[in-house]
């Protein structure tokens, strides 16, 4: 198995990602990676001069609607599903402080 | 029962929606305890729903064509006020406050909703093994798995917990399972069935589709779904055209092309053979028992008429490697929504950041992490251009190549799943291995082509096999007229367990 992505990487990729591991669990992650990107080898050798990338298989073109009020979700049926909420509004802990 | 046969015996006064209801009802409250294939039973439910369509019968009103027929939906479709778990704790006890236009169309043509059905968290799996709430099992042998992501609806199908389900397929998640548990599953050309309320994996490749324990049932499904839909700015503004008239149409004169990249020879296979290093020829992985059943069909095909011929897509063996980057980066940015805030599990902590930290750390189980892992890895500095950039232009290169071959032929046909249900547990250790099961599938998504597997037969350990028939865009009533002519010619009835 190669060493495509070290300990260190995945725990980059992980702070990126908002998420949080263990040692062990970073250095299983970095294996399972590398081998994913290995087998994307083929990819990686592509050449690929002269091809425009697609990120959608049909032509996307913007949709515009009349600007007419029209009903929207419900507000109270929106909030009573979030985890905590204060005159009529999400919320949520202290934004500012120190990062994780 | 079929789907359609249900229909008309509900329509027709020979039997009441409330008695087909009861019927199904007591099959999941049997059997489900052996398979596993629904997080949720909607029983009250579904007996209001049968009610009121024996009521609208009894008072002389027109009803839908899938009046009294009971569907299961995928639990990543929203369903107002319903639980819509996506089989994971992130999403535990969540209640939308809105449903999907599939749902919602579904119910106008008098479908009776019985349930929400398992899969791999957030559709990300082929196994439906990564489910928050255990895995489901084959209806053909419960010790193997029902295929993936899409499973619990495959087997609620197969079991006949459903006579109709709902599934969605982003690398194969309707069709793999389809072909693994035996029934007919179809993925329509991208933007032809709104994605509105189905919780998003990856947005350029979901698309909602139909089960069925027949081709003539999955059409009739896939008609009460399909069309334009105002809230998905995606999908297609032209009207679908019919395709459960054209079933019986046969296939005289139409040109068939196998895909010979997508019937093997690859790396596994080269590496057999000491050739490992040289470019594969064809993906990796294809069973033989499965390849003789796609070559059965091949026959079969020529037999009622039309014309076969093996053609080359040679970009197909880039499919895998491209998909799995640009579905994780995909999943990477659509599941950064669940920080918390809005809906769903929060884990507090004295901060904000710490706080989505702790819920996400909490909330997602491993194979998600891990894509989401992959996605964000393929979309940072430095490795966007080695890896996602040129995944994009695999993808505009396998656009390209279909689209020459489809010059020369009607539909392309090839495997569906490279093995038969393999054990619970068998792949779970290892992603890769995991990944490999939608070598066949993924080509279809990359390019928002339809297609639909059929059942044709069992391989060499008795389970089903599944053939894929593939289209280019907007080919539905081809591609559905193709499998059922397969369907009028399959070897024994794979359709039940």
């Amino acid at each position: 198995m190669s060493g495509r992505i070290s300990r260190d990487e995945a725990a980059h990729v992980a702070r990126l990602a908002r998420l949080r591991f263990s040692d062990d669990e970073l250095d299983e992650l970095a294996a399972q990676l590398s081998a994913v990107l290995d087998h994307a080898a083929d990819v990686e050798a592509l050449d690929v001069s002269g091809i425009e990338p697609t990120s959608h298989p049909q032509p996307l073109t913007d949709v515009t609607r009349a600007d007419e009020v029209r009903p929207s979700l419900e507000r109270d049926e929106v909030l009573a599903q979030a985890p905590s909420v204060a005159e009529g509004q999400f919320r949520v802990p202290p934004i500012l402080g120190e990062a994780p | 029962m079929t789907a359609l046969g249900v229909a008309a015996a509900v329509a027709s006064g020979e039997r009441t929606a409330r008695s087909v209801a009861e019927d199904y009802l007591e099959r999941i409250s049997e059997g489900d305890g052996g398979i596993g294939a629904f997080n949720l039973v909607l029983a009250e439910q579904a007996l209001a729903d049968a009610d009121r369509v024996d009521a609208a019968l009894g008072r002389g009103e027109p009803v839908g064509p899938l009046a009294g027929v009971p569907v299961a939906l995928k639990d990543n479709l929203c369903t107002r006020g319903i639980p819509t778990t996506c089989s994971s704790r992130m999403l535990e006890g969540w209640r939308p406050p809105y449903s999907a236009t599939v749902v919602d169309r579904l119910r106008a043509v008098g479908a009776v909703i019985v349930g929400k059905t398992n899969l791999d968290e957030f559709a990300m799996g082929s196994s439906t093994e990564n489910s928050a709430f255990g895995p489901t099992r084959n209806p053909h042998d419960t010790s193997r798995v029902p295929g993936g992501s899409s499973g619990g609806s495959a087997a609620a199908v197969a079991a006949g917990f459903a006579a109709l389900a709902l599934g969605s397929d982003t690398g194969g998640s309707i069709r793999q399972p389809a072909a693994l548990c035996g029934v007919v599953g179809m993925k329509p050309t991208y933007g032809r069935v709104s994605r509105y309320g189905l919780v998003a994996f990856a947005s350029s490749l979901d698309q909602i589709g139909p089960f069925g324990a027949t081709v003539a049932d999955a059409a009739a499904c896939y008609e009460a779904i399909a069309g334009h839909d105002p809230l998905d700015s995606t999908s297609i503004d032209q009207p679908p055209e019919p395709v459960g008239d054209a079933l019986t149409d046969g296939v005289e004169g139409l040109r068939v092309g196998v895909v010979a990249e997508l019937c093997g020879g690859g790396r596994q296979e080269a590496h057999r053979n000491g050739t490992n290093g040289s470019p594969a020829s064809g993906v990796e992985g294809v069973a033989g028992d499965v390849l003789s059943r796609v070559q059965d069909a091949a026959g079969a095909l020529e037999q009622a008429g039309a014309e076969v011929r093996t053609v080359s897509v040679p970009s197909a063996v880039l499919g895998l490697s491209a998909y799995y980057l640009i579905a994780p980066a995909e999943a990477s940015s659509n599941l950064a929504r669940y920080d918390g805030v809005r809906y769903g599990l929060r884990v507090d902590a004295a901060n904000a950041a710490e706080m989505n930290v702790n819920t996400r750390t909490a909330g997602f189980g491993a194979e998600v992490k891990r894509r989401i892992m992959l996605g964000t890895y393929a979309l940072s500095a430095g490795y966007y251009d080695a890896f996602y950039g040129k995944a994009l232009r695999a993808r505009t290169l396998m656009l390209q190549e279909f689209a020459a071959v489809y010059e020369d032929v009607d539909v392309l046909l090839c495997p569906t799943a490279p093995t038969t249900a393999f054990e619970l547990g068998a792949k779970t250790s290892d992603p890769l291995l995991m990944y490999l099961n939608d070598v066949c599938t993924i080509p279809s998504n990359l390019t928002g082509h339809p297609a639909i597997s059929v059942p044709f037969g069992s391989g060499d350990d008795g389970l089903p096999v599944g053939v894929q028939v593939m289209g280019p865009a907007l080919s539905e009533r081809l591609i559905f007229r193709v499998a059922a002519a397969l369907e009028r010619t399959a070897p024994g009835d794979g359709s039940t367990p």
